[in-house]
C-alpha cells in the first residue's frame, strides 16, 4: 500500500483526518492502523500525533491493533436482542472457535460487537466488512461464513 | 418518448441490496430482452416502497400490484403471469400495505379524507439517482421560491409554520434558525446531522437512500435563510448507501446550477459535501458532531455557547436532523397553514417513525403527529406478532420511554410527551410481547449507554458502567435488592450532572422499566 498515494488525495485541513485514517485501515490487509502510518499523517496534516492517537482510539470502526481480513461486527442492540442476537453472538463464536473481540488464527476473521446498524426491520443483524446480513439464523450464519471461508481460501 | 405499457419500481435499500435486489434486477432485464418486451416495460430503481423485513420487494404499475421476497429464479414466472399473461403471481403477491405508505390529512372542507405524506412523499417513487424526477415531482421549487423572498421572510415562515426539530430534542426549527442568522460571522455553516444511530433507528437513512435531494433541497434554503454558504452532511460510517446516493445527488444539483455558485441566477452560493462517521453514537449530539467533522474525539462541548454562536470551527452554525431537513422544501412550496393541516395543535406535521420488534409488519411509516400506539400497532404493525399480547413499547430508541397497556391511547405529539414521561426522540418504536424477558431488556439497554458513553464526564463514565454491573446482578440473581434503588439513583445523579443527553437520558427507560416491571426486575434476587 502506497501511503503517501492515499494521504496526498487529500488537503491537510483537519477536518480530513477522519476520512484519510478510513481509507488507510481499509487499505491495510489486517484493517488496522500502524504506528508508521500515524507519524506520516501527523506529518503531513501538521497535527500531534498524540491528538491522532486520541481520535483513533475514540472511533469504533478504527483499530489500532491487527484484525482479520474480514470484520464481521454483529449488533447487540435492544431490537436485535429481541430477535435473538445473543444466541447468533454464540453461534459465531462456536464457528469461529474464538471469543468477542478476538482474531482468528489464520488471520482471516475479527469478531466485534456494534451497537445498532439501522437495519432493524430484519434483526438480528451483522455487517461484514461492508456488507450486511440479517434475518439471522443459526443455519444462516454457518452458510455467510462458509461463504466467506470458501472466498478467502 | 417512448411508451411503457408497465412500470416495475424495484425498491433499493440497504435491505433488499442484501437480499438480493441487484441480481433480481439483472434477471429481469434478461428476461424482458429474450421475450422482445424491454421496448414496453420499464424498470424504475427507487428508494424503500416501505416494506421492510420481506426481502426484495417490487411494485408494477399500472396494476398496482405488490410483490415481495422475489428472487432470480422466481423471474421468468413473475414475468409470465404478469407481465405476459396479466395474472398475478400469487405465490410472491402481498397486499399493499396502503395505511404505511400515507398520512391522512384531517379533512378537506368537503370533509371527505385527504392523504398526503410530505417527508416520504417521493420514496418508492421516484428514482433517487435521478434529478429530473425529483425535479418533475415539484423538487427545488422550494428552494426557488425561498431566493424569490427575504432571508427573514424565509425563517418567519418556517416559524409560522411551528415545526419542530426531528432529530429527538424537538426544538422549534424556525427559532434556532433566528438565532444563526442574527450571530455576527464571517462564514457560516449549515450542518446536517445524518449521524443516525438510536438504535431501531433509520428513518434518515431510508430518507437518504430514497430522496436524497429533498434534504439538499431543505439544506439551501437553510444556508439562504441564515446566511450560510457552506453545507455538510455528517453521514455515519455505516451507512453506504446513503453515502452514494447522497454524493451522487450533490454532483448532479451543482451540474444543474441548482448548488454552487449564484443558484437560479439570485446571488446565492451554497456548496454541500459529505463528512463521515467512525462509529460512535455520541457524535449525534450536535456539539460531538462538529467536533468529529474537525478531526477529533467526538466529546461533546460545554453549552452555552451554542452552535448558532460558535459551532463549527467557532463560526456560527445551524445543525438540524435529516427528516427536519426533508420537510423545509415543502414548507416553503406549499405554506405554513398547509403544513398545520397536518397533526395536533402544538404539533404540527407528521412524524416518521420505524415500526419494530414483535410485531407482523415491521417498516417504516410517516404519520400526523397525535396518532396512539394502538391505532400504530394495529393499522400499520399488522397486529402483534403470533397474536402474543402487548407487554410494552419503547419509543424513541434505547434512550427513549416506556409505554405500558395503559398508555396504548395517549396521543402520540409532542405536548402529550413529558406528561407520560416519555419522549418521540428519533422515531423508533420498538414493540414487546409477553414474552420479553424485562431482566435481559434493562441489561441490553445499560450495555448500550456503557459502550457509548464517551468518557469525558464522570457521571456517565463510571454511572453507566456501574448501573450494567448491577442490572447484570438483577439478572442472573447474584445481586441484591437494593440494587435497584441504587440503579435509580445513579441514572438521577447522570441526568443531574452529565454534559450531553447522552448521560442525561438512561434515567428516562429506567423509571419507566421500574414503573412497570419492578416485581419482575427484583424476582431473581433477595
Amino acid at each position: 500500500m502506497d501511503i503517501k498515494a492515499i494521504i496526498s488525495k487529500y488537503d491537510p485541513p483537519e477536518e480530513n483526518l477522519i476520512p484519510i485514517l478510513h481509507d488507510i485501515q481499509e487499505a491495510t490487509e489486517l484493517k488496522y492502523l500502524k504506528d508508521e502510518d500515524l507519524v506520516a499523517v501527523a506529518d503531513y496534516m501538521n497535527i500531534p500525533l498524540s491528538e491522532i492517537h486520541g481520535t483513533v482510539t475514540f472511533y469504533s470502526m478504527f483499530s489500532r491493533t491487527p484484525r482479520g481480513r474480514h470484520i464481521i461486527r454483529v449488533c447487540e442492540s435492544a431490537p436485535c436482542h429481541l430477535m435473538g442476537a445473543t444466541t447468533i453472538i454464540q453461534a459465531l463464536e462456536a464457528i469461529l472457535g474464538i471469543k468477542v473481540g478476538e482474531t482468528t488464527k489464520d488471520k482471516n476473521f475479527t469478531l466485534e460487537l456494534t451497537a445498532c446498524l439501522g437495519i432493524c426491520a430484519v434483526a438480528p443483524a451483522m455487517m461484514i466488512d461492508s456488507e450486511m446480513h440479517g434475518n439471522l439464523t443459526l443455519e444462516k450464519v454457518k452458510e455467510i461464513i462458509d461463504g466467506y471461508r470458501k472466498e478467502v481460501s | 418518448m417512448a411508451l411503457y405499457r408497465s412500470h416495475i419500481l424495484l425498491g433499493i435499500d440497504a435491505e433488499t441490496i442484501m437480499a438480493g435486489v441487484n441480481e433480481v434486477k439483472k434477471a429481469i432485464f434478461t428476461e424482458l430482452e429474450n421475450r422482445g418486451l424491454d421496448n414496453e416495460v420499464k424498470v424504475v430503481e427507487t428508494g424503500t416502497l416501505g416494506i421492510a423485513g420481506r426481502g426484495v420487494v417490487m411494485v408494477i404499475y399500472p396494476e398496482g400490484v405488490y410483490y415481495a421476497g422475489l428472487t432470480v429464479d422466481a423471474i421468468p414466472a413473475l414475468i409470465e403471469e404478469h407481465i405476459v399473461k396479466g395474472r398475478t403471481l400469487k405465490s410472491h403477491q402481498i397486499t399493499p400495505p396502503v395505511k404505511a405508505q400515507r398520512v391522512s390529512l384531517a379533512s378537506d372542507r368537503r370533509g371527505t379524507e385527504i392523504k398526503e405524506r410530505i417527508v416520504l412523499k417521493n420514496v418508492g417513487r421516484i428514482d433517487p439517482e435521478n434529478i429530473q424526477e425529483y425535479i418533475a415531482a415539484d423538487g427545488y421549487e422550494g428552494l426557488g421560491k425561498a431566493l424569490s423572498i427575504q432571508p427573514k421572510e424565509v425563517i418567519d415562515l418556517i416559524k409560522a409554520s411551528n415545526l419542530k426539530g426531528r432529530g429527538g430534542a424537538g426544538f422549534p426549527t424556525g427559532l434556532k434558525w433566528s438565532f444563526t442568522a442574527s450571530a455576527k460571522g464571517d462564514q457560516k455553516y449549515v450542518i446536517c446531522n445524518a449521524d443516525e444511530g438510536e438504535p431501531g433507528t433509520f428513518k434518515d437513512r431510508l430518507i437518504m437512500e430514497g430522496d436524497p435531494h429533498k434534504v439538499l433541497e431543505g439544506m439551501a434554503i437553510c444556508g439562504y435563510a441564515v446566511g450560510a454558504t457552506i453545507g455538510i452532511i455528517y453521514i455515519r460510517g455505516e451507512y453506504a448507501l446513503s453515502i452514494k446516493n447522497i454524493k451522487k445527488a450533490i454532483a448532479d444539483a451543482k451540474k444543474l446550477g441548482l448548488l454552487g455558485k449564484n443558484i437560479f441566477g439570485s446571488g446565492f452560493d451554497f456548496d454541500v459535501r459529505v463528512n463521515l462517521g467512525a462509529g460512535a453514537y455520541v457524535c449525534g449530539e450536535e456539539t460531538a458532531l462538529i467536533e468529529s467533522i474537525e478531526g477529533h474525539r467526538g466529546n461533546p462541548r460545554k453549552k452555552p455557547p451554542f452552535p448558532a454562536n460558535a459551532g463549527l470551527w467557532q463560526k456560527p452554525t445551524n445543525v438540524n436532523n435529516v427528516e427536519t431537513f426533508a420537510n423545509i422544501g415543502p414548507i416553503l412550496l406549499n405554506g405554513a397553514d398547509w403544513f398545520k393541516n397536518f397533526g395536533t395543535k402544538d404539533s404540527a406535521g407528521t412524524k416518521v417513525y420505524t415500526l419494530l420488534g414483535h410485531i407482523n409488519t415491521p417498516g417504516l411509516i410517516e404519520v400526523p403527529m397525535g396518532i396512539t400506539l394502538r391505532q400504530i400497532i394495529s393499522d400499520f404493525g399488522g397486529g402483534m406478532l403470533g397474536g402474543k399480547k402487548f407487554k410494552l413499547a419503547q419509543i424513541g430508541g434505547t434512550a427513549g420511554g416506556i409505554l405500558g397497556p395503559d398508555l396504548l391511547d395517549v396521543p402520540l405529539c409532542y405536548e402529550n410527551m413529558a406528561e407520560y414521561s416519555l419522549v418521540l426522540g428519533s422515531g423508533a418504536i420498538l414493540v414487546m410481547d409477553e414474552t420479553t424477558d424485562t431482566r435481559a431488556i434493562l441489561t441490553c439497554f445499560l450495555k448500550f449507554f456503557k459502550h457509548e458513553s464517551c468518557g469525558q464526564c464522570v457521571p456517565c463514565r463510571l454511572g453507566s458502567k456501574k448501573m450494567l454491573d448491577l442490572s447484570r446482578g438483577l439478572e442472573n440473581g447474584t445481586g441484591k435488592k437494593e440494587d435497584l434503588d441504587l440503579i435509580i439513583e445513579i441514572a438521577d445523579s447522570m441526568f443531574k450532572a452529565s454534559l450531553c443527553p447522552l448521560g442525561q437520558s438512561p434515567i428516562l427507560p429506567i423509571k419507566g422499566m421500574v414503573k412497570y416491571f419492578k416485581d419482575e426486575l427484583l424476582a431473581k434476587v433477595s
